[in-house]
């Protein structure tokens, strides 16, 4: 039913690179809580506190018993296709160029009607259909009806690609590949389908092991990057930078201790220009690039992937420093992800618990292994996800921080 | 879908009859496609029109209502300013296609109370070349969250939903509904005002451009800049100033009915209609035209259901039955509707109304429905989310009748 995507032809370098348009993105606050639900990968809705009635679309006040509490809960999402329409003509710029676009009308099973985008596995009208979230290229949460079981090139869906950031046919940059994480990734990408996987390596003279057998994979090319040397991130922009479709920033400085531990700020300063500054000349050199391929045919500049930590949500004092300079890394993520909206290339965020390497020696398990690690990632990518949280450790943290920051940092700093 | 029985009248009671107050003076600012005028210029020669038409004085005039979308950051207050009138009695009804029957409803009450004399009641807009595409965005809340993002196919998406389930539902084709299209147009030939101004065939109806399945380019209605308007005043005034004028037999208004069910297949009339023939006097046999708010002729087909000329689901056989020229068995949208004369906003919602006055007090400008006593004239509107929440309608009468 879904035809596979094809390989994309070589790109004519004459032609014209096709700007990026958003689809429409204005929002009221209300309905924000779909977008904060979808890129965490979740179907939320509205319910009210007071009867538990499902609320859609978004509003301010029960439309049952006018309650004024509505807190946002996951929703099965399964309901009745009731009708369909294919849009030919439409008023707007993105749609314009992507018409003929699917549009189904579902009846949810909890009660409200919803205006969704139609994958195209789902059967004719009426039939049963799932509704689930989906980040569209503004960055904000939409509704896709998909059919109730997998269908065969299930991601290739014109329309579902793109709201995913999916690796098949795709060029990715990885940062750093002499890591477990970075050389995990890089398999998992050429698994997902990637293009072409050039793999960053800061000291070209060393051999580090597994370099080599990845580099020997037909789709893998290694290339010099140190994100220390502006220079070095310069010079390797100039040359891949236009053809970036993913970027994935691995590359990190991770050294333990606090701050009464050790005198000076040498290392300190060392972890900051790895994991804070070396993001910010990536930022410089690769963003503007990608940002302006947003649309530049299937497979188009897409998504950046950020390697942070779970530390950088609350420092955690045995490894202090270096939870200072993820968190400084985030809100950098952040700077990122606004100003690639406008090119509908998404900022993945990625917050592990510790990973399993000789950094993590000291810290009990369960610690997170790279394939895991890549994996998560990898997911992130194909459901277009935003922020991930790899691991039974990033999950408790982010739960204990959900719930009470103040207590978080209280329960750590014992 | 449950279709359960419409609540029953909370007040059980009888509205006050409309014998005392009167419909006079139906005008319309001819149409154009694009304007670089604004909305209170139409208004303006809305107004205009209205005085030389009735022959009175501006200062005449103490009510004014106007519906309007394309006004912003004005209201009908500002407007007061703009026009130089001096009112006692003002209103501003954004409700599209639900303001002209709103509108009438008010005034009416108003002249009848006293709180106004004479109540010009207009809908205008106008139409810049790039004001659709903006107004989509902006029209709800809840379209802009959860309507426009998915494709902006605007209205012409969401009428698509209706149309194929009413067409899956109840057997209704694309004949039927290109019927009443043809038919339309052969009415609108005969009205100057009408943007459309060719014959259209059943061939090209059916295969006109796919707009949005299965909507295509003859089922939608054409935004245009446009104003329409009439006054209100009581019978003794009109008589005395000599004016033709048409009567209220009566009316409904139901807003956000049947928001239970899980697509739209009916509106607020299925409520009121057995109250509006009964205040009217008359049956949906003694019906000698209809104006539907046809701004898809789905909601055509489900006015007619929902008003009692058919049962629900009755009306594609219904269409194939009768014809709906000036001449024909159900005479249908005299003046050619919106789909053909075009849709200027809110003036729209009064289209069928000024059609009906002018019907009825014998001032056609399209061809004559002949020997007309009744007339109906269907407001429906504001789909700002999944389906239109405002219905309403009047039934109106010769002077005589």
């Amino acid at each position: 039913m879904i035809p596979p995507l094809k390989r994309p032809r070589r790109k004519n370098p004459i032609l014209r690179t096709r700007q990026p348009l958003l689809p429409p993105w204005m929002r009221s606050r209300a309905a924000l809580g779909l977008t904060a639900a979808a890129a965490l990968g979740r179907f939320e809705l509205q319910v009210c506190a007071a009867c538990g009635t499902v609320q859609y679309p978004p509003r301010e006040a029960c439309h049952r018993c006018l309650a004024g509490a509505l807190r946002w809960r996951e929703q099965p999402g399964l309901g009745e296709l009731i009708s369909t329409t294919t849009v030919h003509h439409s008023h707007d710029l993105f749609f314009r160029e992507r018409v003929p676009w699917n549009l189904g009308l579902v009846r949810l099973d909890v009660g409200p009607t919803v205006v969704a985008h139609l994958h195209g596995g789902c059967g004719p009208a009426p039939s049963r259909v799932r509704i689930g979230a989906r980040l569209d290229k503004s960055g904000q949460g939409v509704l896709l009806a998909f059919p109730l079981d997998e269908v065969a090139n299930m991601a290739d869906d014109r329309q579902l690609r793109e709201m995913t950031c999916d690796p098949k046919f795709r060029k990715v940059l990885v940062t750093d590949g002499k890591t477990a994480v970075g050389q995990a990734l890089v398999r998992a990408l050429i698994a997902a389908g990637a293009d072409l996987v050039w793999v960053g390596h800061a000291e070209p003279w060393k051999k580090f092991a597994g370099l080599a057998e990845l580099a020997a994979l037909p789709q893998v090319t290694l290339l010099p990057l140190d994100l220390t040397d502006s220079r070095s991130v310069k010079q390797l922009a100039a040359e891949v930078g236009g053809k970036v479709d993913i970027l994935i920033n691995t590359a990190e400085l991770h050294r333990a201790h606090g701050i009464a531990s050790r005198s000076g700020v040498e290392v300190a300063r060392a972890e900051m220009d790895v994991n804070y500054f070396g993001l910010l000349r990536l930022a410089q050199e690769f963003g503007p690039v990608m940002r302006a391929r947003g649309a530049d045919g299937q497979s188009s500049a897409t998504a950046w992937v950020n390697l942070l930590s779970i530390y950088a949500l609350s420092n955690f004092p045995p490894h202090g420093t270096f939870s200072a300079s993820k968190a400084a890394a985030l809100s950098l993520a952040q700077c990122l992800r606004a100003e690639m909206r406008p090119g509908g290339v998404r900022v993945i965020n990625v917050f592990p618990g510790p990973i399993d390497d000789e950094w993590n020696q000291m810290l009990p398990p369960p610690k997170l292994g790279a394939q895991a690690l890549a994996k998560a990632v990898v997911g992130a990518l194909q459901d277009g996800i935003e922020d991930i949280y790899p691991g039974d450790v990033a999950q408790e943290w982010r739960a204990r921080f959900e719930e009470s920051p103040k207590t978080l940092e209280r329960e750590v700093s014992v | 879908m449950p279709q359960s029985a419409p609540p029953a009248p909370a007040d059980g009671g009888q509205a006050r009859d409309y014998r005392d107050v009167v419909l006079v003076a139906p005008v319309t600012v001819p149409y154009v496609r694009y304007s670089i005028r604004n909305a209170h210029w139409f208004v303006a020669q809305a107004l205009s029109r209205l005085l030389k038409e009735s022959g009175l004085e501006k200062s005449a005039v103490d009510g004014l209502s106007v519906g309007s979308f394309s006004l912003a950051p004005d209201t009908a207050i500002g407007l007061t300013q703009h026009l130089g009138v001096t009112v006692r009695w003002l209103d501003h009804i954004p409700l599209g296609g639900a303001c002209g029957v709103v509108a009438l409803r008010r005034a009416l009450r108003a002249v009848q109370c006293g709180d106004a004399e004479v109540v010009a009641c207009i809908g205008a807009d106008t139409n810049h070349v790039d004001s659709f595409r903006q107004s989509l965005g902006s029209f709800s809340v809840f379209a802009r969250d959860a309507v426009f993002p998915y494709g902006s196919g605007g209205p012409n998406a969401s009428f698509a939903f209706l149309t194929a389930y009413y067409m899956r539902t109840y057997g209704a084709t694309r004949e039927d509904f290109g019927k009443l299209c043809v038919a339309q147009r052969d009415n609108a030939l005969g009205y100057r005002h009408a943007l459309f101004k060719k014959k259209l065939s059943l061939e090209e109806y059916l295969s006109a451009r796919l707009i949005a399945d299965p909507i295509r380019l003859f089922d939608c209605v054409m935004p245009c800049a446009g104003a329409e308007g009439f006054l209100v005043m009581t019978r003794r005034r009109a008589e005395s100033l000599g004016l033709p004028y048409a009567v209220v037999r009566s009316t409904c208004e139901r807003h956000n009915a049947f928001a239970d069910d899980a697509i739209q297949t009916r509106g607020g009339w299925v409520i009121d209609r057995e109250r509006l023939y009964a205040a009217a006097g008359i049956e949906p046999k003694d019906v000698d035209f209809v104006q539907t708010y046809d701004d898809y002729p789905v909601m055509s087909a489900i006015q007619l259901e929902d008003l009692g000329f058919c049962a629900k689901g009755g009306a594609p056989d219904f269409i194939r039955r009768h014809s709906f020229t000036a001449n024909g068995s159900f005479p249908l949208n005299t003046s050619g509707g919106q789909l053909s004369v075009g849709q200027a906003g809110c003036a729209a919602g009064f289209l069928g109304l000024v059609e009906s006055i002018r019907q009825l007090t014998g001032r056609n400008l399209a061809a004559p429905v002949p020997a007309a006593r009744f007339g109906l004239a269907v407001g429906f509107g504001m789909i700002t989310y999944d389906r239109g929440l405002c219905s309403g309608a009047a039934i109106l009468g010769r002077a005589d009748a």
